[in-house]
């Protein structure tokens, strides 16, 4: 799919996004639009049928969910139950494995690489041939459980599994260099036996291609788990939301709703 | 019981091909077999049991039957989140095996006992938490547990065969194994045996009742009408008082507005900070035989 196309989308996505958190006057809106383009890059562009997602980072449930419908996963109706009671769509994905798109519920941090990495290590056992991508966030990379699950990944050489790191820089209390710093991350992922590439503009559609097919390239020699750290900005297209941490948690004024809307719009 | 534990699993992973085999780095002179049965089935996840726990249940999102091994202590307290919402929540099909449930690593000391693990696992979703009373009680629990298509904890220990005791008789969640009238007593797990040698040093005519699995998914008729006709139950568990056995069984008969003379025989953690076998931990917990003597001459003659 053209990138103009997927601008497109992004921009209907965010539109649905931005209301769906509106009328539920809820909060995680930043962490939805931050990773965003990474969504729909592999539900447009780069997962196939039996592809399989496990978006770690769950409390940007309302991107999957936008995404998941968008993409004829998840029944566009359905998202009008988003945040009300008696839905599937809760604030995090659901564990109830109704949703075939969303195999695995989540929202307490550092689950969704084991989780991901277990159904690639699958294969090796149903013959089965597919690709797990696995979308993390900083925090993500605070958990001690996702290291063990990248230590796993590189040692099993788990080629069928793709890692995108949502890194935008800020975690749930504060700027990541200031909590627990991550870097150097590339070389991190690198160590652990990850075939790396940086999507310097992790915002940008087409640095997003270029990284995934680099690394898809080069894990085809090097028979390497793929991690592509996308350098993404939180909130990204509302210009009052991005790099701000509060975001992460505040819902949007009707004042702040019509200006994100407009400027989501306008977006190139 | 890890003995009888391998060799009921070297058979079931050879008669069904998708189970695979995850251990925390544990099995040293004793998993062997089942290793060289499964081969690339078998797989050491190394010394991480949470990855271990979710890598599972992606395996059995997958349809693949994964079974984690672990000593009891590690494979249910570290990765309890992911017990928790990757395998309960989900009811993912996964098999969470813990060798020396209560204080069976005894001298190892503190940080290797699970006096918690039943009263944590119980109270998760889906799960099933499976507890043989004897080395020849694990085939059919192993069997009872794997019959069952969800989420499951096997809580393994350390047992001599009981005398006296059918030790053919079939999977029941609650088995009589002997049968009196002057107290009712039930137990979980090998500590059982010690209330039974107790039984048997008194010359009491007891009606022994072994739960195997918690919660009680099917409690029979039998253990409720034990406890109306003798008025008198002791419950032995090396687990702590709260969220073990005893609680279960109190609900139970209270639900059944059976009221009875009670008494419960249950591990107390580290009463002198000073640690031993298990045996000598079973002393200071008043669950050794002797122990139980008194607990018994108290219940039926008090």
């Amino acid at each position: 799919m053209e990138n103009s196309n997927l601008s497109q989308i992004r921009r209907e996505c965010a539109t649905t996004i931005l209301g769906l958190y509106h009328r539920a006057h809820a909060g995680h809106i930043g962490p939805s639009l931050s990773c965003l383009e990474i969504l729909i890059d592999l539900h447009f562009k780069r997962m196939r049928p039996e592809d399989v997602c496990i978006l770690s980072k769950g409390h940007a449930a309302v991107g999957l969910y936008t995404v998941l419908a968008k993409s004829g996963r998840l029944d566009p109706q359905e998202l009008d139950t988003y945040y009300k009671d008696g839905t599937r769509l809760a604030a995090h994905p659901p564990c109830s494995r109704e949703i075939p798109a969303i195999p695995f519920g989540t929202g307490s941090l550092g689950h969704g690489l084991s989780l991901a990495a277990g159904i690639a290590f699958s294969q090796r056992y149903t013959g089965r041939s597919f690709q797990v991508y696995c979308v993390l966030s900083d925090g993500d990379c605070n958990e001690g459980s996702t290291w063990e699950a990248a230590l796993f990944a590189g040692h099993h050489a788990l080629t069928n599994l793709t890692v995108v790191v949502d890194a935008n820089g800020l975690q749930g209390f504060g700027a990541t260099c200031d909590v627990c710093g991550l870097e150097p991350l590339e070389e991190k992922w690198r160590s652990f036996g990850f075939e790396v590439q940086v999507a310097k503009h992790g915002n940008v559609f087409a640095d997003l291609d270029a990284a995934h097919q680099a690394a898809a390239c080069a894990a085809q020699k090097s028979n390497r788990p793929q991690c592509i750290i996308a350098r993404t900005i939180k909130g990204h297209g509302v210009s009052y939301m991005e790099n701000k941490m509060e975001w992460h948690y505040l819902p949007m004024s009707e004042t702040q709703y019509q200006q994100a809307v407009q400027e989501t719009e306008a977006h190139a | 019981m890890r003995k009888e534990f391998a060799a009921w699993m070297e058979t079931y992973a050879l008669e069904n091909q998708d189970v695979i085999f995850l251990t925390g780095d544990l099995g040293f002179m004793a998993l062997e077999n089942v290793q060289a049965a499964m081969g690339t089935r078998f797989v050491n996840a190394g010394v991480s049991e949470q990855n271990m726990i979710s890598l599972a249940a992606g395996m059995a999102q997958q349809g693949l039957k994964p079974f984690c091994y672990s000593i009891a202590p590690f494979i249910v307290f570290r990765p309890a989140e992911q017990i928790r919402l990757d395998v309960g929540l989900h009811n993912m099909n996964v098999k969470i095996v813990g060798n020396g449930g209560g204080y069976g690593y005894g001298i190892m000391g503190a940080t290797h006992h699970a006096l918690e693990d039943l009263a944590v696992l119980s109270s998760f979703p889906n799960l099933r938490c499976f507890v043989p009373y004897s080395n020849e009680d694990v085939k059919s629990v192993c069997q009872a547990m794997s019959a069952y298509a969800g989420s499951a904890y096997l809580r393994l220990g350390f047992g001599a065969a009981p005398v006296g005791v059918d030790a053919a008789q079939a999977y029941a969640p609650v088995r009589r194994l002997t049968a009196g009238h002057a107290v009712t007593v039930v137990g979980i797990g090998p500590v059982l045996l010690n209330a039974l040698a107790a039984c048997s040093a008194l010359n009491l005519s007891a009606d022994v009742f072994a739960i195997s699995e918690l919660p009680v998914s099917d409690w029979g008729t039998a253990l409720a009408e034990s406890a109306a006709r003798t008025h008198k139950v002791l419950v032995v568990e090396e687990h702590v008082q709260r969220g073990g056995l005893g609680e279960h069984v109190a609900h139970w008969l209270l639900t059944r507005g059976v009221h009875v003379k009670w008494a419960h025989a249950f591990a107390r953690g580290y009463p002198n900070q000073r640690y031993g076998s298990q045996a000598y931990h079973q002393q200071l917990s008043g669950l050794d035989a002797e122990s139980l003597q008194a607990v018994l001459r108290e219940l039926t003659h008090g």
